[in-house]
């Protein structure tokens, strides 16, 4: 639904003093219809860079932007100024931002209609659809109220209305839920949620937040310095060995006991997690088996087991043990020794 | 001189201030609001960013509000005939009076504009709005209250430019205090003068800053009519991002 390929953005700004600022450095993302896409880095990573290249408010320097099949790039034209295909295209892709953005001279329903206004919808038509928006999101009581009346998350699900006025098949949302408390936030993202399986609506969002990639993504992208390091479906992610991103999407803490033992995070998903296999490890090698933690989660919709067990002597004096498990098609990471796997673009 | 004698002449004068002031402002305004939001388009980063155009219209801008008022007068002289056919009268000093307040006002609507948070521009943007669309519905609308605040220190200031078109015998209550109070002698006159602009100004100025800020209000913080908010001040819910 949205792909975007070789996608680079250079800043040239006075401030730097001439200098340039790679904020993307050739982002190649692919997000498929119907789910939902996270995008996660520190501040910094190029995250805000790469969402405002999608619609295209950032003109990238290079790489093409492609939504719904419609090559965006080569509807943008020279110079900064958006042409008519360009805003056309805009307007079937939804936005919502961190701090709201909504006009505070307008009523919560005018803001609604906001993006009607701007495709010529008739009067009748405009408040029928903003009323219905409202209601989808729950604020039907609130449509003659003004933002500044409204609370945080009140106005978060004004600017998610307003962004599905023009009944866009996307939805980008940039750090929706950053301004938002704990609380507000879960509620803001099960609508999210909720909207994306009821209208089949595509989102991407970025965040710096991992709860929010790990209670609503399907996929999930890490950024850092203007890259994407990893990316893939959540399942994907925690079945790569060594994967950052899966470490923090669901991670065991517990320290080693002694330097002179090996510490194995083994992770449990599908049918692995059904299997008796540290009973079986202990009895099949007569180790003595230590768990240091361990935890079951739910993540992007699948159950997930994660354990952090520690045996007796150095890794040298446990390959067979720890080949065993990997028999068992458990997913093993053995801290402090390289991943089986090297990721892409890894320190 | 008499009350009866005064009377006449003040009544005439408070009209010809009106009309001059009136008219002077209704042109600022049409001509100095889109001169200020260009000044802001144009600049470095903004929507019709054009280095060039910028520094011209800025030039120019600055020119003509560090020109005294009553030289501004006397050199547009010929422009004024042109238009008005004449020079003197109140309709010849609506011209220069005019022309001064354009480039006053369009800083300020500049000013008030940039207040605009960039977040409402791009989220207008977002939805497939074209540059008119974000000034029309965003960076106006946004900026009313500032506006109308704007508006006011205009006309209070074209009330003082406006004692200097006596000198081209437009009249108004300034002319009258500078004719019959100071050259004449008539003290009395002068002072009343002086209390009526007083009271117009301060009118003036309590009906824009009570327009700005029943405005304000609706987008700033919570409440019904505004005689009601006195006493429920402590309730009204602060203004929460």
């Amino acid at each position: 639904m949205i792909t975007t390929s070789g996608l680079t953005k250079i800043y040239r700004a006075h401030r730097t003093r001439g200098r340039e600022v790679t904020a993307l450095d050739g982002v190649d993302l692919h997000v498929r219809e119907g789910e939902v896409y996270g995008v996660i880095g520190q501040s910094g990573a190029g995250k805000s860079s790469l969402i405002r290249c999608v619609n295209l408010l950032e003109r990238p320097t290079a790489g093409t932007v492609t939504v719904a099949g419609q090559d965006l790039t080569a509807l943008a034209g020279r110079g900064p100024r958006a042409g008519k295909e360009l805003r056309q295209a805009r307007s079937r892709i939804g936005m919502v931002f961190q701090h709201f953005n909504l006009l505070s001279s307008r009523t919560v329903q005018d803001n609604v209609e906001l993006p009607l206004e701007i495709l010529g919808k008739s009067g009748k038509e405009r408040s029928r659809k903003a009323l219905e928006l409202l209601d989808l999101v729950g604020l039907a009581d609130k449509a003659k109220a003004y933002p500044a009346q409204l609370s945080g998350g009140q106005k978060q699900r004004v600017g998610i209305a307003r962004a599905l006025a023009g009944d866009p098949k996307v939805l980008l949302s940039d750090e929706a839920t950053s301004a938002l408390d704990p609380e507000t936030t879960r509620s803001i993202l099960q609508l999210l949620r909720d909207l994306n399986r009821q209208l089949g609506l595509t989102v991407l969002l970025i965040t710096h937040e991992m709860d929010v990639v790990k209670s609503i993504c399907d996929s999930a992208a890490l950024m850092e310095k203007g890259r994407i390091v990893e990316s893939g479906t959540v399942s994907e992610l925690l079945a790569t060995p060594g994967s950052e991103l899966a470490s923090a999407l669901f991670p065991v803490s517990g320290e080693a006991t002694d330097a002179h033992r090996t510490i194995v995070d083994v992770t449990f998903h599908g049918e692995a997690a059904t299997q008796p296999v540290i009973s079986q490890l202990a009895r099949t090698y007569n180790v003595d088996i230590s768990i240091l933690g361990a935890a079951i989660d739910t993540v992007g919709g699948l159950q997930v087991g994660r354990m952090r067990i520690e045996l007796p002597g150095r890794y040298e004096d446990n390959v067979v043990p720890i080949g065993f498990l990997r028999e068992q098609g458990l997913q093993i990471d053995v801290l402090g020794q390289e991943p089986v796997l090297l990721k892409e673009g890894a320190k | 001189m008499t009350w009866f004698e005064m009377q006449p002449l003040l009544e005439q004068a408070c009209w010809d201030t009106l009309y001059m002031v009136g008219w002077s402002t209704l042109i600022a305004v049409v001509g100095g609001l889109p001169l200020g939001v260009l000044l802001v388009l144009t600049d470095k980063g903004g929507l019709l960013q054009n280095v060039v155009a910028n520094k011209v219209i800025g030039q120019v801008v600055n020119i003509a509000r560090s020109m005294p008022f009553i030289i501004l007068m006397v050199a547009l002289m010929g422009f004024t005939r042109s238009i008005t056919g004449t020079t003197i009268g109140r309709e010849a000093a609506i011209v220069p009076l005019a022309i001064g307040a354009i480039p006053f006002f369009a800083r300020l609507v500049e000013t008030a504009v940039r207040e605009v948070d960039g977040g409402l521009v791009e989220a207008v943007q977002s939805m497939g709005g074209n540059t008119w669309t974000v000034v029309r519905k965003v960076l106006v609308p946004e900026s009313l209250p500032s506006l109308i605040a704007s508006t006011t220190t205009t006309i209070v200031a074209l009330i003082g430019y406006s004692a200097m078109a006596g000198t081209v015998g437009a009249g108004g209550l300034g002319d009258i205090a500078i004719r019959y109070g100071y050259q004449r002698f008539e003290t009395e006159l002068m002072w009343i003068t002086v209390a009526i602009l007083a009271v117009v100004i301060s009118l003036i100025q309590f009906a824009g800053d009570y327009a700005a800020r029943s405005l304000h209000r609706r987008g700033g913080t919570s409440g019904p009519a505004p005689k009601l908010r006195l006493l429920k001040a402590s309730t009204a819910t602060s203004k929460t991002v």
